[in-house]
């Protein structure tokens, strides 16, 4: 069922529902005020690993296989490192620094205004579909274009039609394309198709994407194999697999973010004069987790700690492990349910969604906790639609450091 | 010392370094060369200037020269007198501060250094005078300022100095007696105590081998501070001299009145610690942060910059008095006033900094 109103849907009195969102107000500001040396050197030190990962990639991959020998030891390990730093600089680090987890550092070479990514979507478009759009508006019917990504129906409330029969074949496409997916997204090809897109911002749009995107190419598939001579089919296949691997493996991660069972969706009506802690109550309500080790969550740039980056999204990643102790206390205390399972659990949740909402909701039966709401259909929402900013939620609220600046 | 600047951003170096990169970052698009060299050596990058501290030399009890080897992207060929933005990671976060170089330009140097008095309550002087080690990574600001010597320098000087605020003047000092060009000059140097006189057996041996180069010392703890009238008998041809000024606010106002009332402001030059925010303010108005969707009612007074760490976007900063250039963020559209000149910004998409500017009805920021 799309909840309609978090307070009602969770017996929660008044009381109790502000003292949640006090509590957790308390974490942020406690994490706040302890960020300090150890986190800059986590983030600097991963920046470092990741881009000598980079370099060691590109490295054995042109030197490697230009000898018989070594070539196929040279592929294999130069495909990973590739892989590897990809994955890092996306997940771990580009995803969170634009998130401004890493502003307080006052670096201008790691900070959300000027970052920009190892992957074709332009930071500034991910910044408003992903961090405005996503962030405030997680798992609104109609509000939030990641339910589903206007390519697959991720909800039953999403009315169908005969083309999600395709959706197992689209799931596939967009996992291995995903870097392309994600790049088109802010440009909400959704509204474009019903004539509703501004054709003026279209166009900066696709201008944007087209001159990153051109980059991207340029570098993996002319550049670095024209590098290596004869060898450049081998080094451009290699390039080819690092892209698909971060890829799917980015893909897997995110699918598990708001896919699994236990992730609720809500209608507009929850975010008509939705309190701080009604928004808290839903951040933990719309996302869920995966259990893992830490080199598991480092790989997946804490996005195992879905739930704590939702209440969250601008507090360090590396924090989020001990912040996940304390929200898991709290759920306890007030009797909120707290998704997580493994992450084949996850994925195979978020699956199963995929091809059982590719026909009719007649042919299924649902998985989430509740019955679904009655279908209805409801339109992708434009910027001016979508209710302004609730100034309270803070989601971006960041404590200035007046104390620092006296000195 | 800490200074104030009115000039405008010094420009990049654009060696055939800058061309270099732009071929060589097809390879590491989104980022540069810079951004992978600086891991194998800290100093070889011109993104966000970095220093190496070579020696950490104590002046007095709460003074230290810090002597710091620039990297990619420094020019050594600044003024004497000029000031450089230094930024330093205290608990993980940078800081920055601007103070006089006190070295004289070398056009083959190798090394820069500052001078840096502790300051009571100065978090920042007290971490740069003891808590720095040779090794350490420093954040450089390129030397910017126009409390300078001209070039050749006019024929009678007088400095009038306290405390700190020696050392712009040290610079302007060391140059002139390594260029042998020394003229008639009178430095009045005023300290606490005769230990806290920073660079005192330095001018001592000036004083001592340039005949032209009268030193008056006062110690202020037990001589009282100086009073102008005084200026008469100490220095009686003053109104004749090119002025240098540089010490704390009060002293300075004082000096400047002294000078407007004998008409001759036109030879006074200040730098002061501090910058006064003096200027007219815009009208205020409510200043929308794009990509963190807050907007802040601000008033004309309030610049853009503590306007939007009310709200809580984290906003970048530096010096915050116009020096650096750490917090320049876009201006997305609207109009905006600098509280220095009150230069108006409104192109769009024009940067502009956002530590001395207050906004001219609503404006929008990218950040």
């Amino acid at each position: 069922m799309a909840i309609s109103d978090v307070q009602e849907y969770m017996h929660l009195t008044d009381d109790e529902i502000e003292q949640l969102g006090r509590e957790l107000d308390a974490i942020r500001a406690e994490v706040e005020e302890s960020r300090g040396a150890a986190d800059a050197a986590y983030i600097n030190r991963l920046i470092r690993i990741q881009r000598g990962l980079a370099v060691a990639g590109r490295l054995t991959l042109m030197l490697g296989t230009q000898s018989r020998k070594t070539r196929v030891p040279a592929v294999l390990a130069g495909t990973t490192f590739l892989g590897l730093h990809k994955i890092l600089e996306n997940m771990e680090i580009g995803h969170n620094v634009m998130h401004g987890q890493w502003d307080w550092m006052n670096d201008p070479e790691i900070h959300s205004s000027n970052w920009e990514w190892d992957t074709a979507q332009p930071a500034e478009q991910w910044k408003h579909s992903h961090n405005y759009v996503h962030h405030q508006f997680t798992n609104v019917l109609g509000y939030d274009n990641d339910i589903g990504y206007g390519i697959l129906r991720m909800a039953r409330e999403q009315t169908w039609s005969p083309y999600n029969l395709g959706q197992p074949v689209y799931n596939q496409l967009l996992s291995t394309f995903f870097e392309w997916g994600v790049a088109l997204h802010d440009l909400d090809i959704e509204r474009i198709r019903q004539g509703e897109k501004d054709p003026k911002e279209m166009k900066r749009q696709l201008k944007q994407i087209f001159r990153k995107g051109r980059r991207q190419i340029l570098k993996d598939y002319v550049v670095y194999p024209a590098l290596a001579g004869k060898q450049w089919k081998t080094v451009l296949k290699a390039n080819a697999t690092s892209n698909i691997m971060r890829n799917l493996w980015s893909y897997v991660i995110i699918f598990c973010g708001h896919f699994p069972d236990g992730a609720m969706h809500f209608t507009e009506e929850e975010i008509e004069d939705e309190t701080r802690a009604e928004w808290y109550l839903r951040q933990i309500l719309g996302a869920a987790n995966f259990k893992g080790g830490p080199l598991l969550h480092i790989m997946s740039g804490n996005l195992g700690f879905q739930i704590e980056h939702h209440l969250y999204p601008d507090l360090p990643s590396n924090r989020y492990a001990e912040i996940s102790v304390r929200v898991q206390e709290l759920c306890e205390k007030y009797d909120i349910p707290y998704t997580t399972g493994p992450l084949h659990q996850q994925y195979g949740q978020a699956l199963r969604t995929i091809i059982k909402l590719s026909v009719p909701n007649s042919w299924t039966s649902s998985d989430k906790p509740e019955p679904p709401t009655p279908t209805r259909d409801r339109r992708r929402r434009s910027d001016e639609e979508r209710p302004a900013r609730i100034q309270q939620l803070g989601v971006w609220s960041r404590r200035t450091s007046k104390e620092h600046q006296a000195s | 010392m800490t200074a104030t600047s009115t000039t405008t951003p010094a420009e990049r170096p654009r060696l055939t370094w800058d061309r270099v990169r732009r071929a060589v970052d097809t390879l590491t698009t989104p980022l540069l060369p810079d951004d992978y060299l600086n891991l194998v050596n800290p100093l070889w990058t011109t993104r966000e200037l970095r220093g190496r501290i070579e020696e950490v030399v104590p002046e007095t009890e709460d003074a230290a020269t810090l002597i710091i080897r620039p990297g990619w992207g420094w020019r050594f060929d600044h003024h004497p007198g000029q000031y450089a933005g230094i930024g330093v990671q205290v608990e993980g976060r940078w800081q920055w501060r601007s103070y006089s170089i006190s070295s004289a330009p070398q056009q083959r140097g190798r090394t820069i250094a500052i001078t840096v008095r502790a300051m009571p309550e100065g978090f920042i002087s007290s971490h740069l005078v003891g808590g720095l080690t040779p090794g350490t990574i420093v954040r450089l600001a390129l030397p910017d300022g126009d409390f300078v010597l001209p070039d050749p320098p006019p024929a009678k000087l007088l400095f009038l100095v306290g405390g700190s605020g020696v050392t712009p003047v040290m610079a302007m000092l060391r140059t002139l007696d390594r260029r042998g060009s020394l003229p008639d000059a009178v430095l009045h140097y005023s300290s606490p105590t005769e230990e806290r006189m920073i660079f005192k057996e330095e001018i001592e041996r000036l004083a001592a081998s340039h005949d032209r180069l009268t030193v008056h010392r006062l110690y202020t703890d037990t001589e009282g501070m100086l009073e102008l009238a005084d200026l008469d008998h100490l220095c009686p041809d003053w109104r004749e001299r090119e002025t240098y000024a540089c010490g704390p606010g009060p002293m300075l106002d004082a000096i400047t009145e002294h000078f407007e009332a004998a008409g001759i402001e036109d030879r006074l030059h200040l730098e002061r610690f501090s910058i006064a925010l003096g200027g007219d303010g815009g009208e205020g108005g409510s200043i929308t942060f794009r990509n963190t969707g807050k907007t802040v009612e601000s008033d004309g007074a309030t610049t853009v910059l503590e306007a939007g760490e009310q709200a809580g976007v984290g906003m970048p900063f530096g010096c915050r008095m116009g020096i650096c250039h750490t917090c320049t963020l876009t201006l997305v559209s609207g109009s905006v006033r600098d509280l220095r000149n009150g230069e108006e910004f409104n192109q769009p998409n024009e940067p502009v900094q956002t530590c001395v500017t207050t906004a001219v009805g609503d404006c929008t920021l990218d950040i």
